[in-house]
């Protein structure tokens, strides 16, 4: 089996994932929760017949702007607004009380727009410098392999199959910001920086085994010990990756709805972290090889 | 790496300890029944409360409480952040400012009578933050109100009018104990006080002290008031509550008093903080709320356990149906590894969230992959055509630098989450990150000692 040699089409598959993700990125943006943008937000259930527009009156007779009304859970309500203060958000509860007398107040949320200006950006340094402190271990880790590839360029084809990841986790959820109104989170972000280090994880031992075998065969082509190394580690990969998502699998179908969301972009991108370690990190690194020596030949 | 000379003595001390912290592990009380002595005429109770450590042998006297430390997201509660206002307050007192604040807010907290607060201050920067976790079913309207006032602090003194029994709780709390008489309110307000400060003692032997430095009018006031009161009690109330009730020893006309007494160190740092709070009013802003219902919160428990144990099961089984013999082995290290998780999560303790949870649940999937690194490798060991026992040694020792590297950049994006997270994340980072750990060890040395002691039977199927 060879899997190196088919690297356009594994490159041509993750395109197709990537490529519409990217698009409604450009287009539909992500969904940002109150986390990030201030606001409140409101989670309750009921048991029977709750009229959105009743709901949304409740509201407007307390002067709350409400943003958006969704349905998050079978009976469960959530609805978004502008920062409320406490004594409107209890005139809200008894108002909702008195034209609905089951409902139970599940929770509810608000941020300062101080705190989702800086959560914001603690999020975004922190996806930088993960990427960061990531591609210096693995340059480091890699150190001693100089020929025929050097150790950097192991570092950088690994951050290519993270960026992967990320574009593919992010994809997904702008596109299902726009068609289920997902919206992303402070626990969105820790997914995103758990699947940096999984996907890295993954990668680090295919490449681990292609700096012993590179040690080992002097005489085989490169591409050929790429291929090697990852027969080699395949089992491993995808028994790993299995366990993982039978266990994301779990918590997704038993774990509530608190945490659905969080668990589908963990289940995105150790899919896609497994898929890149083993179809297109390494391979982008035997790209990079022949290219280094295809213009090697032209110089002489 | 492990050089223990007997791996069946190691295994064995491994199991007792994971028997041990099983027990400990036990979220709620076992009773293994009453043993009656005959002879001695003494019963014996085995019962074992594991929500609290109650050591006490010889010298070591240790008690601590032992339970598991729920988020407010699994028991229900809310959580309040404010921004303490320091527009106000000079550069140079700020910090004696947000001292003075967290102070008032642990007493109002506590006075409000919520069981287990948690109250956080929290600097960033040029910004003060205080963070107050009520948890529980409290009403919220009320404990808003109570929490968000600015501090109060006035001085009072005794008239001259005889207090009956039934007016005793008409005035702030403590005042009636220092006065027989009814007392009166001064003009003099915690406006007019600039600053506390401890000082210590000019007589020689350097006792702490308390100084107030008075504003303008406050000096005025306070000279007033000494004037009248030589020889007699001023109380400091703060918020309702007396807080000190100095006796007046001369006159003080330049608005520099001190309370001196037999304070220690921390009495005196602790009147201070208290003065300062009433003197350096920073109002509270609340900039952030989240409230969970108590049944959300139990709901998001159960479900977040049962994803547990049912993800543990499924593993187990997959590993099992995988590496038969060597699947079982792992999974016994997995139950012993997750003992360990579950003891560290209650002995630091660590708050468990959903976040935590879930941190904790994906890292079993995590430990496992130590091992799938071993086994394949001791496969392609003995496909290579080596005597089991030789496969099991490179299996280890050839696994292990990928183990490691990988396990490196998992453990580097958990402290980047720590250092840039809040609250959930943090849950999640440190869950993540002790799971990670243990499950070196559970992978290398309980894993490597099982298979040590298995190794004669072991016979690694070619594929």
């Amino acid at each position: 089996m060879n899997i190196v040699k088919n690297k356009k089409l594994y490159f041509l598959l993750s395109g197709i994932v990537i490529i519409p993700g990217l698009i409604s990125l450009a287009l539909f943006g992500l969904k940002p929760s109150i986390d990030f943008t201030g606001g409140s937000r409101l989670e309750f259930s009921y048991k029977k017949g709750v009229d959105e527009g009743a709901v949304r009156k409740i509201f407007a007779d307390r002067k709350a702007k409400v943003d958006s009304i969704n349905s998050v859970a079978p009976n469960t309500l959530s609805v978004r607004t502008a920062p409320l203060e406490q004594p409107v958000k209890t005139a809200i509860i008894t108002s909702l009380k008195n034209k609905y007398p089951d409902i139970v107040e599940k929770s509810f949320d608000t941020v300062g727009p101080t705190i989702g200006a800086e959560t914001e950006s603690n999020a975004l340094k922190a996806v930088l410098i993960a990427s960061i402190a990531i591609t210096l271990y693995i340059a480091f880790a890699f150190r001693k392999v100089s020929k025929p590839v050097a150790s950097w360029k192991f570092g950088v084809c690994a951050i290519a199959a993270l960026l992967h990841d990320i574009l593919v986790v992010v994809g997904i959820f702008s596109i299902l910001g726009w068609l289920f109104k997902v919206e992303v989170d402070s626990l969105f972000i820790t997914a995103l920086l758990t699947v940096m280090g999984f996907s890295v994880h993954d990668t680090i031992v295919v490449f681990d085994r292609i700096r012993e075998n590179l040690g080992k065969n002097y005489s085989l082509p490169f591409e050929d010990v790429v291929n090697n190394s990852l027969l080699e580690t395949l089992n491993r990969s995808l028994n790993t990756s299995l366990t993982v998502i039978i266990v994301l699998f779990a918590l997704l179908i038993f774990g509530g709805e608190s945490i659905r969301w969080f668990v589908v972009a963990l289940l995105a991108g150790i899919v896609s972290g497994t898929y890149s370690s083993i179809f297109n990190a390494s391979q982008l690194l035997v790209v990079w090889y022949e290219w280094d020596k295809r213009n090697k030949n032209k110089k002489k | 790496m492990h050089n223990m000379k007997n791996p069946r003595n190691f295994l064995f001390v491994v199991f007792f300890v994971a028997l041990i912290l099983f027990f400990i592990d036990i979220p709620v009380p076992i009773n293994f029944g009453k043993l009656k002595l005959p002879v001695v005429n003494k019963t014996l109770n085995f019962d074992l409360d594991t929500s609290r450590l109650n050591l006490n042998v010889g010298p070591v006297k240790v008690q601590r409480d032992l339970s598991y430390k729920l988020g407010l997201d699994l028991q229900g509660g809310t959580s309040l952040t404010y921004q303490v206002d320091m527009k106000n307050v000079p550069s140079a007192q700020r910090d004696d400012a947000f001292a003075g604040a967290r102070n008032v807010i642990d007493r109002r907290v506590n006075f409000f009578g919520v069981t287990e607060p948690t109250i956080q201050s929290l600097k960033l920067g040029s910004e003060y933050r205080i963070i107050v976790d009520l948890p529980g079913a409290t009403q919220i309207d009320q404990a808003l109100d109570l929490i968000g006032r600015t501090a109060q602090l006035t001085f009072w003194e005794e008239g001259t009018q005889k207090i009956a029994t039934a007016e005793a709780n008409l005035y702030p709390l403590g005042l009636t104990s220092i006065y027989k008489n009814r007392p009166l309110e001064t003009k003099l307000t915690g406006k007019d006080l600039k600053s506390a400060q401890v000082t210590y003692g000019s007589n020689g032997n350097g006792t702490p002290q308390v100084q107030l430095n008075f504003s303008s009018t406050g000096t005025k006031y306070f000279a007033d008031i000494t004037q009248r009161n030589v020889g007699k009690q001023v109380a400091i109330v703060l918020d309702n509550i007396a807080i000190s009730a100095p006796v007046v020893q001369q006159p003080i006309l330049n608005g520099n008093a001190v309370i001196s007494g037999n304070f220690t160190q921390d009495q005196a740092k602790s009147l201070q903080i208290q003065l300062n709070s009433g003197a350096l009013p920073a109002p509270l802003k609340l900039i952030g709320q989240s409230t969970v219902g108590p049944s959300l919160g139990i709901e998001s428990l159960k479900k977040s356990l049962l994803g547990g144990i049912i993800g543990f099961l499924s593993v187990a089984v997959f590993m099992i149906f995988l590496y038969r013999k060597e699947g079982f082995l792992a999974s016994v290290a997995l139950v012993i590894y997750t003992i360990i998780v579950l003891f560290i999560f209650k002995v630091i303790p660590i708050t468990l969230t959903l976040a935590g949870i879930a941190g904790f649940i994906l890292s079993i999937g995590m430990a496992v992959d130590a091992n799938i690194l071993i086994f394949e490798r001791m496969r392609e060991e003995v496909r290579l055509g080596k005597p089991a026992q030789v496969a099991t040694r490179l299996g280890f020792s050839r696994a292990w630098p990928s183990i490691r590297d990988s396990n490196i950049s998992s453990l580097i994006t958990t402290f980047i989450l720590f250092y840039f997270g809040s609250g959930i994340i943090r849950g999640f980072a440190i869950a993540l990150f002790i799971g990670i750990a243990v499950s070196l060890f559970s992978a290398i040395v309980v894993t490597r000692n099982l298979l040590r002691v298995f190794e004669k039977d072991v016979v690694v199927r070619k594929k």
